[in-house]
């Protein structure tokens, strides 16, 4: 097996309180993270990898099952790790972690509420980037990583890499900002409230509180991630892939599933909404939405971005129109407007938004030669 | 390009360049100029290139590098960022030609313009013979060059003076890289300008 092989999570638990940008505190939390390679003794090679709206720390390898065997669980950017990859673990030492407010271990909506024993439901506080990247910050401390050799990271993720140049300037050596944007357009947030809405909206919501029913929001939460998915796809992707075409039997004149993309869409939706927790779901596009660097600057980007050390890759999609290369460019500019140090490719890719996920040769070329010329 | 014209065209524009200055090269293929701008002279350098493998090649050069097609002008970059926008051997391949000599002295405040000149005379004596130059400076068949613009001199020199660009300074160079001081329009391979608002 290449790879990783298998691999499995731990947790750190932090009994310091977290302060939030949105005011409130997190008492105490756990992030669940997983590593790849191994820390050097000057501890100068290590690599974060943020997630997006939906990932999670399982970034590579096959978990094991109960009899030590790889499972199907594979990670989500499993193609970019590994030994002879551009994110090589023979060289660095790579962290993956499910962010403040996730459903996958780390403490997020379903955990429970110390001050009530319950789950948290609606009364977990709305994280934003800010507050991912002070809580990454503690587990960087935690691994004992003073300075990230380079932060990276897609779409939301690729945010998160961009705010650790603010957040922690002298933390973070080189920032790889991929298919992202220095803030969401007024579609982009369009978007993420009608996802929103489908979820608040399902009887089985309950006001954020639908643990102690016994109940999930399933529904809602399967429109959302059907929403999300047309907007991770290209039309031209859409049309190789689907097409027209109708599934056998199809034809009947009623609305069940009959074209193929109907099928595709509600297999996404079931599959997420099985697994993913709504509220998580409403606290990550509520994350997207307020991220704004340049607020406190009158909107000026490269003001905003003035503060950061850290040389950048920055990577766009040609397909990618939920955040286009020209919103790349709005912090390519910004940088080159402060003399900051900044490569920036534009791949050509048929897969929309979701390239940045993709085995695409010429994409993967860029990262590795990028993380090549990083000194440890 | 000849290796030996390659270097005299670059030491003319490291020449010009002061430590610390800022310099985009647009066109900057693998970075060479600009790494050579950033080690030798201390510039600090940006290179805006088109093609894939040339910005996967300047990524590896340690090159600031943006991918971006220069027919679309230089849009995102403010005004007077640079103190020198170089476009070496690249201007006789752009379509939009006035529209790219305007944006380089919007950018920066001055523009480093290098091209082969179509008047060199060995150029002069292919098409008294009837056909196309093809020389080391002028490398391809007339079906597969990717120039679209062949000019001289003095017709580079007379557009400069419908755009109101100020010539500060012109060298031309033969096809051994040596400065050509008589009939530079008859006796030059390659012009290198300097160019002002």
């Amino acid at each position: 097996m290449s790879g990783v092989g298998i691999v499995a999570a731990q947790t750190a638990h932090f009994t310091q309180p977290l302060a939030l940008k949105g005011g409130g505190l997190l008492p105490a939390f756990d992030l669940v993270y997983e590593t790849y390679g191994t820390l050097n003794a000057a501890k100068s090679n290590a690599i974060l990898v943020c997630h997006a709206l939906s990932g999670h720390h399982h970034v590579a390898g096959r978990t094991a099952d109960e009899f030590g065997k790889p499972t199907a669980n594979i990670g989500w950017w499993d193609n970019i790790i590994g030994p002879g990859r551009p994110l090589d673990t023979e060289r660095f030492f790579i962290v993956g972690l499910n962010n403040l407010g996730g459903c996958h271990g780390s403490t997020g909506p379903a955990s429970p509420n110390p001050a009530t024993g319950k789950p948290w439901g609606a009364d977990f506080p709305v994280v934003t980037v800010e507050d991912w990247v002070d809580g990454q910050a503690r587990l960087a401390d935690h691994l004992g990583v003073d300075a990230w050799a380079a932060v990276m990271g897609g779409s939301l993720g690729g945010m998160q890499a961009l705010q650790w140049t603010l957040s922690f300037p002298e933390r973070v050596r080189h920032a790889l900002v991929i298919a992202a944007a220095p803030k969401l357009s007024a579609e982009n947030i369009a978007f993420n409230d009608v996802a929103r809405q489908a979820i608040l909206t399902d009887p089985d919501f309950h006001g954020g509180h639908f643990y102690e029913h016994g109940v999930r929001p399933l529904r809602g939460l399967r429109l959302a991630r059907m929403l999300g998915h047309i907007t991770y796809l290209s039309d031209d992707q859409m049309a190789e892939k689907f097409g027209r075409r109708l599934r056998v039997g199809a034809g009947s004149y009623g609305f069940d599933v009959e074209f193929e993309i109907e099928s595709y869409l509600r297999y996404q939706g079931d599959k997420f909404a099985g697994v993913f927790d709504a509220n998580t779901y409403l606290r990550m596009t509520k994350a997207l939405d307020y991220f704004d660097p340049a607020q406190d600057f009158d909107g000026d980007l490269a003001r905003a971005l003035a503060r950061a050390r850290a040389k950048f890759l920055v990577i766009a999609f040609s397909t990618d129109w939920r955040f286009t290369p020209e919103r790349s460019r709005e912090i390519v500019h910004a940088l080159v407007h402060n003399g900051q140090a900044v490569a920036y490719v534009e791949i050509d890719s048929a897969h929309g938004h979701d390239s940045f996920l993709m085995d695409e040769p010429h994409y993967h070329a860029v990262v590795d030669t990028y993380l090549k010329r990083v000194k440890l | 390009m000849s290796a030996i014209l390659e270097r005299a065209d670059f030491d003319l524009i490291a020449s010009w360049v002061q430590p610390g200055e800022r310099v985009l090269d647009l066109g900057c293929g693998d970075g060479s100029l600009l790494k050579r701008l950033i080690v030798e002279r201390g510039a600090k350098g940006y290179g805006v290139e088109l093609e894939a493998a040339g910005v996967l090649a300047a990524i590896a050069n340690d090159i600031n590098v943006i991918q971006g097609n220069l027919e679309q002008g230089l849009a995102g970059f403010d005004d007077q960022t640079f103190n020198h926008v170089v476009l070496s051997r690249t201007l006789q391949t752009v379509r939009h030609t006035e529209r790219i000599l305007s944006e380089m002295l919007r950018v920066g405040r001055e523009a480093v313009v290098s091209f082969p000149n179509f008047a060199y005379w060995k150029n002069r004596m292919a098409v008294m013979a009837g056909r196309m130059p093809v020389s080391e400076d002028l490398p391809y068949e007339w079906f597969d060059t990717p120039n679209l613009r062949f000019f001289t001199l003095l017709d580079f020199e007379s557009l400069c003076a419908k755009m109101g660009l100020v010539i500060r300074e012109r060298q031309v160079l033969d096809e051994a890289g040596r400065l050509v001081t008589e009939e530079p329009n008859f006796l030059g391979s390659l012009a290198v300008y300097r160019l002002g608002r």
